[in-house]
């Protein structure tokens, strides 16, 4: 799966350097955005049978597969909820963000 | 042998709008542009436009529905009128700042409330700060030129703005003339099918419509108001290219009937335009020196032509179909600021004339011009004068 990779946004030195109009090539991202966030998914990894139910059901498309296992990218996940309302084996717990697991 | 058809300004656009062929067109019907979305859909269904027809449930979703057309590379047209275009404002803004080359007839009509579907200008000059450029027409013929020149001018690549046509509601609507119609082979000549980088596209997939922090938003708009003043190139250049192809030419940004020599200039948008002209030639007879100046585009705003044909005048009024409650007319607060730039003693006076769709008759534009004569005469004036109110307002 392609995960966004995140480019450094510099400021263009001439008008000419910006965009025409709020059009650019897609899957250019320059900031990160989670920071609303105030639960936080974990995948008990150990129990997951990598069904992918949570990331059909993603509405942010941040939960991948790396390694044979389910990962989810925080650095966009908004902490809805979805995918631990939806796993059908009950292994992923939302967290307050700040707390540690385990 | 050239093709002539007797046609009312709401038939010559969509006649106009055939000739150019869009892909897409989004209306909503709305009193006096009803003609123009009849008009279209019975095209579309006998084959003489092959375009997607759709039929959407209110203007902001035909102006929406426009954007996303436009976002794919189509060309698009869409119509409408006063409360109409009121509810579309919100796309008004997304269509500019979008940067789609959208077409949109106008018929200009009074808003409420009272309620009236008669003509005046405080619709589109209430939105004058849309982003749009914004042109006013008099006749039927000049309407479909026109509509063939707004797509020249909007899918320009320096412009990429979409272009608002300006039709006054009934007196120029529901008017019958003879126009001239150019072949769908000569228009299509003239302007080539729509060609941009600028459009969602599967072999370059595109992020379109973003967001933008404060670091950049404002370097968008400078963008936006240098494309939209860069027109005024374009405009120049499509409107001679054109009269050079189909022998009819419109002045450009504005259109002088005997300014060169005149004392006194009456400024004015839309329809007017003709009735001023006779009059000028009647109070020419007499031996007055006195002209009429059509603005055509009030946006971008004519500066360096209103300046160039009043050089000569000692004498301005401006004729406005609008009034900003509290202030004055807006075209002449914009008239105005040109002039004021030439550091030069002018007398100027605003006439608000012809609300809610009330006549401008000829003895009204002469009124005006015994108005400024007096003025230069050296009576005082009423700076700001409602014409043709049908009672006295003495206090």
């Amino acid at each position: 799966m392609n995960r966004p990779v995140l480019k450094k946004h510099i400021k263009p030195k001439h008008i000419r350097e910006y965009p025409v109009g709020p059009c650019y090539e897609a899957g250019h991202l320059v900031t990160e955005n989670a920071t609303w966030r105030t639960q936080k998914p974990i995948i008990h990894i150990e129990k997951c049978t990598t069904c992918y139910y949570c990331y059909l059901c993603c509405p942010e498309g941040v939960i991948f597969k790396e390694d044979k296992k389910v990962k989810i990218d925080y650095a966009f996940c908004k902490g809805c909820g979805i995918c631990a309302k939806v796993c059908p084996k009950k292994v992923i717990q939302m967290i307050r963000e700040g707390e540690t697991y385990g | 042998m050239k093709t002539k058809a007797f046609l009312s300004g709401n038939e010559a656009v969509a006649e106009g709008v055939r000739l150019v062929s869009p892909h897409v067109i989004a209306a909503y019907p709305i009193t006096p542009q009803t003609g123009v979305v009849e008009r279209l859909a019975e095209m579309v269904e006998d084959g003489s436009i092959r375009a997607g027809f759709l039929n959407v449930e209110s203007e902001h979703s035909a102006l929406s529905a426009a954007i996303g057309a436009s976002a794919v590379g189509a060309r698009t047209f869409t119509a409408t009128s006063s409360q109409g275009l009121l509810y579309m404002a919100e796309c008004l803004h997304y269509a500019s700042g979008g940067r789609f080359p959208i077409v949109m007839m106008n018929a200009n009509r009074s808003l409420a409330l009272p309620w009236s579907i008669y003509g005046d200008h405080r619709d589109s000059l209430s939105l004058l700060d849309s982003g749009w450029i914004q042109v006013y027409v008099e006749d039927a013929q000049e309407s479909l030129d026109m509509v063939i020149q707004c797509y020249a001018i909007a899918e320009n690549l320096k412009v990429l703005t979409p272009v608002m046509l300006n039709l006054d509601g009934f007196t120029l609507t529901h008017t019958y003339e003879l126009v001239e119609l150019p072949t769908k082979d000569e228009v299509q000549e003239f302007l080539p099918a729509f060609d941009t980088p600028y459009k969602m596209d599967f072999e370059n997939p595109k992020n379109m419509g973003f967001s933008s922090t404060p670091a950049d938003n404002m370097e968008f708009k400078y963008q936006q108001h240098k494309a939209v003043l860069d027109a005024k190139k374009i405009i120049r250049e499509v409107d001679a290219a054109f009269k050079e192809r189909f022998g009819r030419g419109y002045g450009g940004l504005v259109d002088a009937y005997k300014c060169d020599d005149a004392e006194m200039i009456v400024v004015c948008l839309g329809s007017t335009t003709g009735t001023c002209r006779t009059v000028v030639d009647e109070l020419r007879e007499e031996g007055w020196k006195v002209g009429v100046l059509k603005i055509r585009f009030m946006r971008p705003f004519p500066e360096e032509d209103i300046i160039h044909y009043t050089r000569n005048t000692k004498a301005v009024a401006v004729i406005d179909r609008d009034i900003s409650f509290g202030y004055e007319g807006t075209v002449y607060t914009n008239v105005n600021s040109a002039l004021a730039k030439t550091g030069r003693d002018i007398l100027k006076l605003n006439f608000i004339a012809g609300l809610g769709g009330r006549n401008i008759s000829k003895d009204n534009i002469r009124e005006i011009f015994i108005e400024l004569k007096e003025g230069m005469e050296g009576k005082k004036k009423e700076h700001v004068r409602f014409l043709g109110l049908g009672v006295s307002v003495d206090e």
